[in-house]
């Protein structure tokens, strides 16, 4: 399929080959967790993780379900960590912000060892590229599960993405207070400016869905928090859960260009100094 | 020696404004070259840019109205004058506006201020009955006789293929991706009018197909085809800074018809820019790997 490829390697089996037909969308999925430039990526039947990870603490992932693909072969479940930024390129070769013809995109991997292959298409005009990829990296597991859920909202990213990227810089931390009692939901951060809250009652418009069972205040650095700013932009809808623990979990609902719905899902451990 | 042109087209005005920027970014200085019938712009950079060299001519009745030249000497009739970008690039901009309000007519007069200098007497539109005009007194150097062999218009090679580029705009976009990737570029071309950009790095490896692309007939393409034995789909390569490319697409401010691309394996890239009333060449060397 690829002009790369010797002879001697085109006969080897690919052990994937997806084609998309528009190669933007997976690009802007991708895009929004490269707050660091190596991934890994997990292939199953269900499609493409893309996951990133950072200081041990945060890991984000995002998903390309397999219905995102016109076509969708996996042979068996397999992962290689990559570089985004490469991949990022390669992806919008064709780049330019008019949308004047669909790219199509076509991904083959043979395996460990082997690149992964892509043939970018627009116009007549056809980018290969043959990416290097590595050993995955053990990625964290955070143990996340619904079981353990102690508090959950479902709010508009809308006004979140608002109180997102005002929180004031000069705070260490955010400090998230969930309840099924009053205030509801809080967010704090304690910077130059001194306190600042925001609440939202749980009756509020921009809150879809409420259940919270137990008070709850923990603090993430802000600093960590950074990179959910990016998926939080392109998203609709937001969902907080809380555990056991004070992990947090944000899942970003995104509606792509096609209306297809994709997921990105973000985990942070609490700040460990300050347990009220 | 003496020169004086007028401009007095909207059109001539705006294309030789235009052009003089293009020029204008691609190197510090530049020469300007004053025969009978031609105006030529040579920058060669031999020595700080590798090699790099742009040769332009107009013929001087596709610009000017008016047109009076005494050389250097009756055998020697031409006037070579080594001008400062950025004081040409704004003197210029007073030519560059919509109608209505652009310039109504430009003069341009080698003087003698303090220096010798390349006068820009231009007529503005005005909303009175007495005109307005703005003089910019540009310094030249003039560039004596014995220096004018570093000036004569490059050997057009012999090439291995050649080719007209695709739309400017989608190279420029294909090449505003591909550096940030690797500086160096590797332009494959064969005879059949298929052309590959392929850059190789550690970490990847990416190749974009052209293909189809329309082949000029000998008259248009100078130099003429070497080894003509050669087999049509064999590629001709060679590597160069893709930096150098890009500046080169992105400082062109006037839109040329055709831009023809000729290829000497592993030594030089040579794009033709063909617009209705000029020419202009890029010749850029390969860079050794």
């Amino acid at each position: 399929m690829s002009v790369l490829t010797d002879s001697y390697t085109a006969q080897i089996p690919n052990i994937l080959e997806v084609e998309c037909d528009n190669a933007k969308i997976i690009h802007n999925l991708i895009k929004v967790v490269h707050f660091n430039d190596v991934a890994t990526v997990f292939l199953s039947e269900h499609g493409v993780k893309v996951t990133v990870e950072e200081s041990k603490c945060i890991q984000a992932n995002v998903f390309l379900q397999s219905s995102l693909f016109q076509e969708f072969h996996l042979v068996e479940d397999t992962a290689f960590c990559i570089s985004l930024g490469v991949w990022l390129d390669c992806l919008s070769i064709f780049g330019g912000g008019k949308d004047s013809g669909r790219t199509t995109l076509k991904m083959s991997y043979k395996g460990m060892g082997y690149p992964l292959e892509l043939v970018v298409e627009d116009n007549g005009i056809v980018t290969d590229c043959a990416i290097q990829t590595l050993e995955p990296d053990t990625c964290l597991d955070f143990n996340f599960s619904s079981a353990n859920v102690v508090n959950k909202i479902i709010i508009q990213s809308e006004c979140l993405k608002d109180f997102f990227s005002e929180f004031d810089p000069s705070s260490e931390v955010v400090e998230f207070f969930l309840s099924p009692d009053a205030p509801y939901f809080r967010m704090t951060t304690f910077g130059n400016a001194g306190r600042i809250d925001t609440e939202i009652p749980k009756k509020s418009d921009i809150i879809e869905t409420f259940e919270c069972t137990s008070t709850q205040t923990s603090r993430y650095r802000l600093a960590l928090l950074k990179p959910c700013i990016k998926p939080l932009m392109i998203s609709t809808k937001t969902s907080i859960r809380t555990d056991s623990r004070g992990f947090i979990s944000l899942q970003f609902l995104i509606r792509n260009s096609d209306s297809q719905i994709s997921f990105v899902e973000f985990y942070c451990a609490p700040d460990e100094e300050i347990q009220e | 020696m003496r020169f004086r042109g007028k401009m007095v087209d909207f059109n001539c005005i705006q294309h030789f404004a235009k052009l003089m920027l293009s020029v204008s970014k691609l190197a510090k200085t530049c020469v300007m070259r004053l025969s009978e019938s031609k105006l030529y712009l040579v920058l060669s950079d031999r020595v700080s840019s590798s090699g790099t060299a742009i040769w332009c001519e107009i013929p001087q009745v596709n610009l000017f109205d008016e047109y009076a030249m005494d050389g250097v000497s009756p055998e020697a009739n031409e006037i070579y004058l080594e001008l400062t970008s950025d004081l040409v690039s704004s003197a210029v901009r007073s030519l560059l506006s919509g109608p209505g309000l652009s310039a109504k007519n430009c003069k341009l007069k080698l003087t003698k201020k303090q220096t010798p200098c390349l006068t820009f007497d231009i007529e503005l539109p005005s909303l009175t009955n007495q005109s307005r005009h703005i003089v910019h007194d540009v310094p030249v150097a003039v560039i004596p006789r014995r220096l004018w062999v570093d000036f004569t218009e490059p050997d057009s090679p012999q090439f291995h293929a050649t080719c007209y580029l695709p739309p400017l705009k989608t190279l420029q976009g294909v090449l505003d991706k591909m550096k940030n990737i690797s500086s160096y570029l590797i332009l494959e071309l064969n005879r059949r009018g298929d052309m590959n950009l392929r850059m190789e790095t550690d970490s990847v490896v990416i190749v974009t197909h052209f293909r189809h692309l329309d082949i000029p007939t000998w008259n248009e393409a100078p130099g003429g085809l070497c080894s003509p034995d050669r087999d049509d789909a064999e590629f001709a390569s060679a590597k160069v800074d893709i930096r150098k490319v890009l500046h080169f697409l992105t400082s062109q401010q006037l839109n040329p018809m055709k831009v023809v691309c000729n290829i000497v394996e592993d030594k030089l890239i040579h794009f033709f820019l063909i617009h209705q009333d000029m020419t202009l060449q890029y010749f850029l060397p390969a860079v050794v790997s």
